[in-house]
């Protein structure tokens, strides 16, 4: 056993923590939320010259071939500083599954431009029913000669606006089983058919609905194989659910930092609000949910890492790093009083990224029912 | 990172499953209510069972099982990882482990004691042949340990030990009192008081059982007339025993059980799937689904607060804040499960050990009782939750 980063990984985290706090401010995380693309290119710019987006990539096609383990680091840094942009649609939802799926082309083709930062890429999975499991797959792929025509409604689609490439879930087969006969395309965004409408979200990214009006892919843009798509987004769900967990992680982290030093600043009845025992104790709490948080997310991340099966892993970091993240903000806000209730104050941006976090990719509720069938309930 | 165990440490495992397995006797889970996380119900303490423990302990001991943790020029093997699956594996199967003389006192010797009391202490300690129990505890001085008046007083070669002890566990069935008393009173507190060994086969020692609310006779009050204990029974320095006991805390805080709570999660697991309740097994009701697999969730939590416990020590480190959390977490997860088995038994959830019907043989009954106990012994979540806060995350006190 060891519980402790490598020094290269150390090195990566303190790397993350300096960079993003100097190029990505508050200020810019707020500005961020008012522009038109909720992008920055500068910073997509820079982000890349560190190699972030190829970080691993395996080195053949450009990137750095770091393990999975050491991208979940990276995503700790930017929920610790929030990071917006596209940076986890990108890889996480489009670098990951191409390169857990993808033919020996589609990795020659697509994976060079995502490590070098040219493209952006998203997913389309959930429908309107708003859910995470195979029943949930409805929009059609129907075949037309060389090519499938996709229609249905995607919904909370992740900055499809600037997306070169959206990889989407579809229905190629019905059946008494809800896991077969789905398939994954990728899609190029601007293909004919496809409409794009922006949701308004607690959070201020850019989530879309997707319209799919016979929208044609050619047969050689199915990413694994036809009916059997299920394995290819499971894995894509685990591994996203990780890294949201890992997000989520530093941002509850990045409270607890903040209120711990508020606490020893602010006074009330002549004395540091941190000599209160109330106040002791929610940050005692907030650190053991950091803790629980902290192990499952970085276990779940190692089995990924070393290739052994983690589904269950990640249905547990993902439940309790949710439920942690939303008791930490809550608990954050007791702490701050009026002050942290002001837009001008920064707690509300991490306590409206607790409810997002744990809401994609499956919520509490969803990964606990996860968990109760992987004990064999 | 790495969250696995070595193809040794494997080995190791299995080698202690496989002897572990060929003790337990044939009906010790219909007769043993040990719950998780618990004070009060550890078969250990149970005078039914003290031969059993004794001779079982002896046997870990022959192993060197006991003293795992330990230097190896003390016959350990300098791995706390390895008496850490050891204890794993004893409380899987609700074994005994030896307690608190391998656990706290052995390792505080090591750490503090003079060669006279390593020597003298050690390898009976590692033998299973010296049996300890904790006496800091007072009437007037539970959390607040400043406040103890039980005195020992110099005379000669000796101590003379007057006072009074209470939720004394065990001392009814082991022999050796680690006892925290006022050795200069007038100093401030925590520079007044000693770390030392009182042999309770001496004369002057009363021991009044207290029955706890789980029915069991597992702890008392001692009372001390003018005992007397040789001056080389103490441990570590004169009047600084308030510093030898934060340090023995640290591995009592390790003292956890971790098999148990991985055991009952089981049991529950299986009676949910084999439980019929409205035509379907209770595993596929909702509300059993969610709660058991929260609480599986918690356990993993547990465990991970546990190894990394275990391999800090084994770093050379001080697992101060991770300790806490440890004692904060599986005692809360005790008491929390406890409730979980009262909802999954529904109305069987009532039924006391012995009586017809009753699942576990009252275990869960018993177990909802004797979890009251995990938050409060050993240092209050409340307590744990302070040192957290303040030795943890830098708040000061008020």
């Amino acid at each position: 056993m060891d519980f402790e980063f490598s020094e290269e990984q150390k090195i990566l985290k303190k790397m993350a923590r300096d960079f993003l706090k100097k190029e990505c401010p508050k200020e810019l995380v707020r500005q961020l939320e008012e522009t038109e693309t909720g992008h920055s290119p500068e910073l997509w710019r820079k982000m890349a010259e560190l190699g972030w987006m190829g970080l691993i990539v395996p080195e053949e096609y450009g990137g750095s071939e770091f393990s999975f383990i050491d991208l979940i680091i990276l995503f700790e840094e930017m929920g610790y500083n929030i990071c917006p942009g596209p940076f986890f649609s990108t890889v996480v939802l489009g670098a990951l599954p191409i390169m857990a799926a993808g033919s020996a082309d589609q990795k020659a083709a697509y994976l060079p431009g995502i490590a070098g930062g040219e493209a952006i890429w998203t997913l389309a999975l959930t429908e309107p029913d708003g859910r995470y499991d195979a029943s949930g797959i409805s929009l059609r792929a129907v075949p037309e000669g060389d090519e499938y025509l996709l229609s249905g409604t995607k919904l909370f689609v992740p900055d499809a606006h600037l997306a070169q490439y959206i990889i989407c879930a579809a229905r190629t087969t019905d059946g008494p089983e809800p896991k077969e006969g789905l398939t994954v395309f990728i899609i190029d965004a601007q293909a004919p058919g496809l409409s794009l409408t922006p949701l308004k979200t607690l959070v201020r990214d850019r989530q879309f609905e997707l319209l799919f009006d016979r929208v044609r892919v050619a047969k050689a843009s199915v990413l694994g194989e036809v009916d059997r798509g299920w394995p290819v987004i499971k894995d894509i769900l685990d591994k996203a659910a990780v890294a949201k967990c890992a997000e989520m992680l530093g941002g509850s982290q990045a409270v607890l930092d903040m209120a711990v030093q508020y606490s020893k600043e602010r006074t009330q009845f002549d004395r540091p609000i941190g000599s209160f025992q109330a106040i002791q104790h929610h940050l005692a709490n907030m650190w053991m949910g950091i803790f629980a948080a902290g192990h499952l997310t970085y276990k779940a991340a190692w089995k990924i890492s070393q290739g052994l099966p983690a589904g269950q892993d990640a249905a547990m970091a993902k439940a309790k790093a949710g439920e942690a993240y939303r008791q930490i903000t809550i608990l954050g806000h007791q702490i701050f009083g009026g002050i942290g209730f002001t837009m001008e104050h920064d707690m509300h941006l991490y306590h409206r990224r607790s409810a997002a976090g744990d809401l994609v990719f499956g919520h509490s509720g969803f990964q606990l029912e996860q968990t109760a069938q992987g004990l064999g309930l | 990172m790495n969250f696995d165990f070595t193809d040794e440490e494997k080995k190791f495992r299995e080698k202690v499953e496989e002897f572990v397995k060929s003790q337990v006797p044939p009906d010790w889970d219909d007769k043993v209510v040990y719950w998780p996380g618990g004070y009060g119900t550890n078969p250990e303490m149970e005078i039914e069972f003290h031969n059993f423990c004794h001779d079982f302990v002896k046997k870990l001991g022959q192993k060197g099982w006991m003293s795992l943790g330990w230097p190896e020029k003390y016959g350990g093997q300098n791995s706390w990882l390895k008496q850490a699956i050891v204890n794993d594996v004893l409380s899987y199967y609700r074994m005994p482990s030896g307690g608190i003389a391998a656990c706290i006192s052995g390792p505080s010797i090591v750490v503090v004691g003079s060669e006279e009391m390593k020597q003298e202490w050690l390898p009976k300690i590692a033998l299973g042949e010296a049996g300890f129990w904790l006496a800091y505890s007072e009437p007037n001085a539970g959390s607040d340990l400043g406040s103890i008046k039980t005195t020992a007083v110099e005379d000669g070669d000796d101590f003379i030990v007057n006072g009074q002890k209470i939720w004394s566990s065990g001392a009814h069935v082991t022999r050796y009192g680690w006892m925290l008393a006022k050795t200069d009173p007038k100093a401030r507190k925590h520079q007044s008081a000693s770390l030392i060994i009182v042999d309770c086969d001496s004369p002057g020692i009363t021991i009044r059982p207290i029955i706890n609310i789980a029915g069991k006779h597992s702890f008392n009050e001692v009372y001390f007339d003018d005992v007397r204990v040789p001056k080389k029974n103490l441990v570590g320095e004169l009047h600084k025993g308030f510093y030898n006991v934060m340090l023995a805390l640290q591995f009592e805080r390790l003292a956890v059980g971790s098999g148990l709570f991985r055991r009952v999660l089981d049991e529950l697991v299986h009676y949910a799937r084999t439980t019929v309740s409205h035509g379907q097994p209770l595993a596929k009701n909702p509300e059993v689904r969610r709660k058991l697999a929260a609480i599986a969730i918690e356990v993993e939590v547990f465990l991970g607060y546990y190894w990394r416990s275990v391999w800090m020590l084994d770093q050379g480190q001080v697992p101060e804040l991770e300790a806490s959390g440890l004692k904060l977490c599986f005692t809360e997860l005790g008491r929390t499960m406890a409730g979980l088995a009262i909802d999954i038994l529904g109305m069987y959830g009532q039924l006391d050990q012995d009586s017809k019907r009753a699942p576990f043989n009252g275990r869960v009954c018993l177990g909802y009782l004797d979890s009251i106990s995990g938050p409060i012994g050993a240092g209050t979540s409340e307590v744990q939750r302070n040192i957290i806060a303040t030795r943890g995350l830098g708040l000061s006190r008020g």
